[in-house]
């Protein structure tokens, strides 16, 4: 075939994918019940939420966190750019075969990351303790986020297994038969993750668990699990999430959301919350999300691989892992988009189920306050880091909610 | 094992070192009682103790300002540690006769001690200190703690920390009575135990600087050299990557939970190859090359693991790919009663192998620290970790009905 032909299709290939990346991007932004276009935020001041000393002081906090963060993904790029260069030399310490080799390269692209980020996570232990958001020891950390390395490493080593394994028999086109493995294999996990979430136990409190089953009724779902999750010995911040899809739908509850510090109405908007995403259906959402980022991530990643001869062979591993953690740090910006989107979508669900405002912008007030989150961060901080609205655009969505309920009524 | 060049040449350069020149007949009668045959010699140890307790201190203080312990002193706390050495070879089985009172050399399992010689002043100062990893380890051998020699633990070794001594020395009882011997693995296994507590108290008590060896096929001589049908070939090198050191343990999560996955399917493998044998006479070929495999890359696993081999396996189990391998000898017809009640019979042998465990967990703990800081893995080390894997090995293959051998429980050279 003449070149320009071949670059026409090419072209047109492209062109087609990417449509295609759009209109499917497009229908999942849409589905799941979003917050109405029509619905304008409206722009109040953090300081009739907030105390001057609050505000200033959970600035202070995370500004100290961010600049822990992008001198961590700093010195991440800078090890994993010297181990794509360098790693290969580290083949000799593997008998392992091709595959094998791969997945030690892997692992120990990200042992060498976790290395050189302690001195970070240790600094961010050190900052959450000095503002007691957390209790962590030092050592206990350390020891908790090395063995947490396990599970890190048996996820890249069965990502990996498949992708070089199918690289060694389909050669450049690994990643288009790789890309429903991989969402095979989050489907399963998305499904198993509420039995995989250590030190939970059932939720005792029986007028929560009326209010979650009332509230269950109230936003279409059946029977989803309650579960409450030990976190006090390490931290005070509360948090809560949704999780699993089918018969293994759960609503994890922090107990640091049960200690007494929420009333009984402010956890029941919590509950609304997570119900709403269970609602609708965001952990098979996040999955689809992650195979719509994924696809031209592994497509990238496949031709990055043939700089080293193909991902079939364990010295593109290296170049493979820098590849990857680029990729994911360009596209976080619109994956946190995404969430944020998510998140005010089960905001608004919360707001249509429990019809209670007031009691959502206090519940948010207080989130926001126990973790010491800054409510108003600045925008860049949100496009980098941020998965959930601010806090005060969360209390704006329920004044805008409450206006538009007030709007309506006859 | 086998004879390597980095073995030592000549075990008989060491300054401690333990002399068997016993055979392996027993008298049931002295069997049935030995405990209690042992007790009053137990005691006159521990009267003798508290004399060298003291004697220990002033050699210590004598070795710090002099450089060299006190011959007379010296004299006598070789004396201690040659009767309790002694003592404890006819409390587990490894001499028959009785050990007399004296601790004059010439018992049928003795020890032979160099006399004293120049000593380093820093390594006598922090000498308690720098034993403790030989003492770390020496739960796992000799069991209990330091105080192995001592009577209460003596009497409760057999029941708490499945030592290889407590563990060896209990199925050589029940051996010897039934068979008027102890087998010879079990012998050599409490041989070694003995040498390696031997050459602890030696170490703590300045009769010398020569750090202890928990080397297994240094400490009796002469060994066996054995052709089982299930053994290892020890290729490895000694040399660590920190690196892989380091990151240890969550680099071999994967193959932990693959070997998990198919250790089920070795399972039902092994089930179905119990009824095939039973039915037949001998392992089916497919089971018994699946078994091999699922041995092998169990070895693999274990080997990398413990730190007794350097590199990352493969996932496969395949032979010749690991510097520790394991060799699978063919399927051989085996004597149906003895599959039919091979649980049962595997029973002791799981007891011991219990104690193999706690030894290789202790190797990979110190292995680990060792090879972090110079890169090696000591020999000692190895070889004792290499025992036990091996020992897991014929366990397993034993289980498996890979084979119809016993396995083996001491240390020994291996035939190529």
């Amino acid at each position: 075939m003449p070149r320009a032909a071949r670059l026409a299709l090419i072209a047109l290939t492209l062109a087609l994918a990417a449509t295609l990346w759009i209109w499917a991007a497009n229908a999942l932004w849409t589905s799941g019940s979003p917050v109405p276009s029509s619905v304008h935020l409206p722009d109040l001041s953090p300081g009739s939420y907030f105390s001057p000393a609050f505000l200033e002081r959970s600035a202070s906090y995370e500004r100290f966190l961010y600049v822990v963060g992008l001198l961590a993904t700093l010195t991440l790029l800078i090890v994993l750019g010297v181990y794509a260069r360098r790693g290969h030399v580290l083949m000799r310490e593997s008998a392992a075969g091709r595959v094998g080799t791969g997945i030690l390269l892997g692992m120990l692209g990200f042992a060498i990351v976790w290395l050189a980020e302690v001195p970070f996570g240790l600094a961010g232990v050190w900052w959450e303790r000095r503002h007691g958001v957390s209790h962590q020891g030092y050592v206990e950390w350390l020891i908790g986020s090395f063995l947490e390395l396990g599970s890190t490493f048996l996820f890249l080593a069965l990502a990996l297994a498949v992708a070089m394994g199918l690289a060694g028999i389909f050669r450049r086109w690994w990643w288009a038969l790789a890309a429903p493995i991989f969402v095979a294999i989050a489907l399963l996990f998305t499904f198993l993750s509420p039995y995989l979430i250590p030190d939970t136990h059932p939720l005792h409190d029986q007028r929560l668990v009326a209010d979650a089953r009332a509230l269950e009724r109230t936003e279409g779902v059946d029977g989803a699990r309650l579960r409450v999750q030990d976190v006090h010995e390490s931290t005070t911040a509360p948090n809560a999430e949704a999780t699993g899809f089918g018969p293994t739908r759960s609503v994890i509850l922090w107990d640091t959301l049960l200690d007494g510090r929420f009333s009984d109405a402010e956890v029941r908007v919590v509950l609304a919350h997570e119900i709403a995403h269970l609602a609708h259906d965001d952990p098979l959402r996040g999955v689809a999300w992650g195979a719509l980022f994924g696809v031209p991530i592994w497509a990238l990643i496949a031709l990055l691989a043939r700089r080293r001869g193909g991902m079939a062979r364990p010295e593109s591993v290296p170049l493979v892992v820098l590849g990857l953690v680029v990729l994911q740090l360009l596209a976080s910006p619109f994956v946190n988009a995404v969430s944020r989107h998510v998140e005010a979508a089960a905001d608004w669900g919360a707001l249509n189920a429990t019809r209670e405002p007031a009691v959502q912008r206090d519940a948010m007030r207080k989130l926001s306050t126990a973790s010491l989150s800054d409510p108003d961060p600045p925008a860049w901080t949100q496009l980098l880091f941020g998965t959930h609205p601010t806090a005060m655009q969360r209390i704006e969505l329920a004044q805008a909610w409450e206006e538009d309920a007030t709007a309506r009524r006859p | 094992m086998e004879r390597t060049d980095l073995d030592p040449a000549d075990p008989l350069a060491r300054p401690i070192r333990l002399v068997v020149t016993n055979d392996l007949k027993r008298a049931r009668l002295t069997v049935l009682f030995r405990l209690l045959l042992a007790l009053p010699f137990l005691l006159w140890l521990g009267i003798w103790a508290i004399a060298a307790f003291f004697a220990a201190l002033f050699n210590w203080a004598i070795a710090l300002v002099l450089g060299r312990p006190n011959e007379d002193i010296h004299g006598f706390l070789a004396r201690f540690v040659r009767y309790a050495t002694h003592v404890y070879a006819f409390l587990n089985l490894a001499a028959e006769p009785f050990p007399g009172v004296s601790g004059r050399a010439g018992y049928r399992v003795d020890l032979e001690i160099d006399p004293p010689g120049r000593q380093n002043r820093w390594t006598v100062a922090f000498r308690l200190v720098l034993a403790l990893p030989a003492l770390f380890l020496s739960v796992a051998i000799v069991g209990g703690s330091a105080s192995a020699y001592d009577l209460v633990a003596a009497s409760e070794s057999g029941t708490r920390g499945l030592s290889l001594l407590a563990v060896a020395a209990m199925l050589g009882w029940f051996a010897a009575l039934a068979l008027g011997r102890i087998p010879r693995g079990l012998r050599d296994l409490v041989a070694y135990a003995l040498s390696y507590g031997a050459q602890l108290w030696a170490y703590l008590l300045i009769l010398t600087d020569r750090y202890p060896s928990s080397d297994p096929l240094t400490a009796v001589e002469p060994l066996p050299t054995r052709a089982d049908p299930i053994r290892i070939e020890n290729d490895d090198d000694l040399r660590r990557s920190r690196l892989t050191a380091f990151f240890r343990l969550p680099l071999t999560v994967p193959h932990l939970v693959w070997l998990s996955l198919w250790g089920i399917l070795a399972l039902l493998a092994a089930i179905a190859s119990w009824f095939a044998t039973l039915a037949t006479g001998t392992s089916p070929q497919r089971l018994h090359r699946f078994l091999a495999a699922y041995l092998r890359y169990q070895l693999h696993v274990g080997a990398f693991l413990y730190l007794i081999g350097n590199p990352f396996p493969s996932f496969a189990g395949a032979e010749g790919t690991y510097p520790v391998e394991l060799r699978v000898a063919e399927r051989e017809p085996q004597n149906r009663w003895r599959v039919f009640f091979r649980l049962v019979l595997a029973l002791p042998t799981l007891l011991l192998g219990a104690a193999y465990g706690s030894l290789l967990f202790l190797v990979a703990v110190l292995g680990w620290f060792a090879a972090l800081f110079t890169g090696r893995m000591p020999l000692g080390l190895r070889n004792a970790g290499a025992l036990g894997l091996r020992y897991t090995a014929q366990l397993y293959g034993y289980l498996f009905l890979v084979t119809e051998s016993y396995p083996y429980s001491g240390p020994c050279f291996e035939a190529r």
